[in-house]
């Protein structure tokens, strides 16, 4: 995997929870939460922005062709993000676990040895530190909520658990780029993940899911048929006016 | 669920010295809560450095009708104004 593979994928990975969460724009619970999902789909585009800037710069095509002329089986983000999270436990499950695993990953990214991953690392690393604490507070709220909320939840967290895995998973050609400090190797931060995320869902009065599942293929460009679907709707308008501005 | 959510006050520092003031007003179900959703309302635009959240029912507020006994009374006490006192011979700043 070259560089420009590996920065795409990360742009990818922005991208469709960017878009994900923005689908909740006017449908979150009330307003104070629909303005806060807003601002996070809002970080989570300038990331994948930024990131497919920067693959442009490496020799990747524009922004516009990343995101809108292209097909599911192009894309490369993790499984994980495009799952779609339309009940809003889901979301929140889905949310937590990533942001958890990106205040990390950032954090970590923030050292890199490339200095245009290093300062995009540093800036975002602070946002994932905002987003795991509000999502943090939701997974506890509804856990330890009413007992409607609280089966919501952990039936959220059994529907997403599995898909978590591929975070850690080093894929093929990233290896060089890992040990030349380029990106931060993903499987180092998995003990560090399980101990976060095993005690907020254990303080939340809910159980760390046990199914044993392992779901993976993103990177090569094998999705859920999730993915498609949403692209359908995000790529519509540019695809039927090619070129178009608004 | 909003209608049986607390109202809270949102006060937003801009800059250090500066005092908080009130920003507007916001619904949470608790003070957590009502912090975060401070910082994604009012803050967004770099307005702040520092965020006061009190529930509005906390506040202790005066009534329209009191207004007489409570504000007119001051109206005809210029002598309360700095302006009213001559400055003493001499005195070159105050």
């Amino acid at each position: 995997m070259s560089l420009l593979d590996a920065v795409v994928g990360l742009a990818d990975d922005a991208l469709v929870l960017g878009h994900r969460l923005s689908e909740w724009c006017g449908r979150a619970p009330f307003l104070e939460e629909d303005l806060a999902i807003a601002n996070t789909a809002l970080d989570l585009l300038g990331r994948a922005r930024t990131l497919y800037g920067y693959a442009e710069t490496l020799g990747g095509r524009n922004e516009d062709e990343y995101a809108f002329l292209r097909d599911a089986p192009e894309f490369r983000n993790l499984l994980i993000y495009e799952l779609p999270g339309d009940d809003f436990a889901a979301a929140c499950a889905r949310q937590f676990l990533v942001d958890v695993f990106d205040d990390l990953y950032l954090t970590e990214l923030a050292a890199s040895r490339d200095e245009t991953l290093a300062e995009l690392g540093a800036k975002c690393a602070k946002e994932s530190t905002w987003h795991r604490r509000h999502s943090g507070e939701w997974l506890n709220r509804l856990g330890d909520g009413t007992a409607e909320s609280h089966e919501r939840m952990q039936r959220a967290l059994e529907g997403v658990w599995g898909y978590h895995l591929e975070l850690f998973e080093t894929g093929p050609g990233e290896t060089r780029l890992v040990a030349s400090g380029v990106l931060p190797d993903r499987g180092a931060l998995e003990r560090r993940w399980s101990a976060a995320v095993h005690e907020a869902i254990r303080s939340a009065t809910l159980d760390v899911p046990s199914n044993g599942r392992r779901v993976a293929g993103g990177r090569a460009g094998e999705h859920t048929e999730h993915l498609g679907i949403m692209l359908a709707e995000m790529q519509q308008l540019p695809r039927a006016c090619p070129g178009a501005n608004w | 669920m909003a209608d049986t959510m607390p109202l809270y006050e949102v006060f937003v520092r801009a800059r250090r010295g500066l005092e908080h003031r009130h920003a507007g007003s916001l619904r949470a179900q608790d003070a957590e809560m009502a912090l975060q959703y401070a910082r994604e309302i009012y803050t967004r635009r770099r307005e702040g450095v520092s965020l006061w959240v009190v529930r509005s029912g906390d506040i202790v507020a005066s009534q329209e009708e009191d207004a007489p006994a409570f504000f007119d009374p001051a109206d005809d006490k210029p002598y309360r104004q700095a302006t009213w006192y001559k400055l003493p011979e001499g005195v070159k700043n105050l």
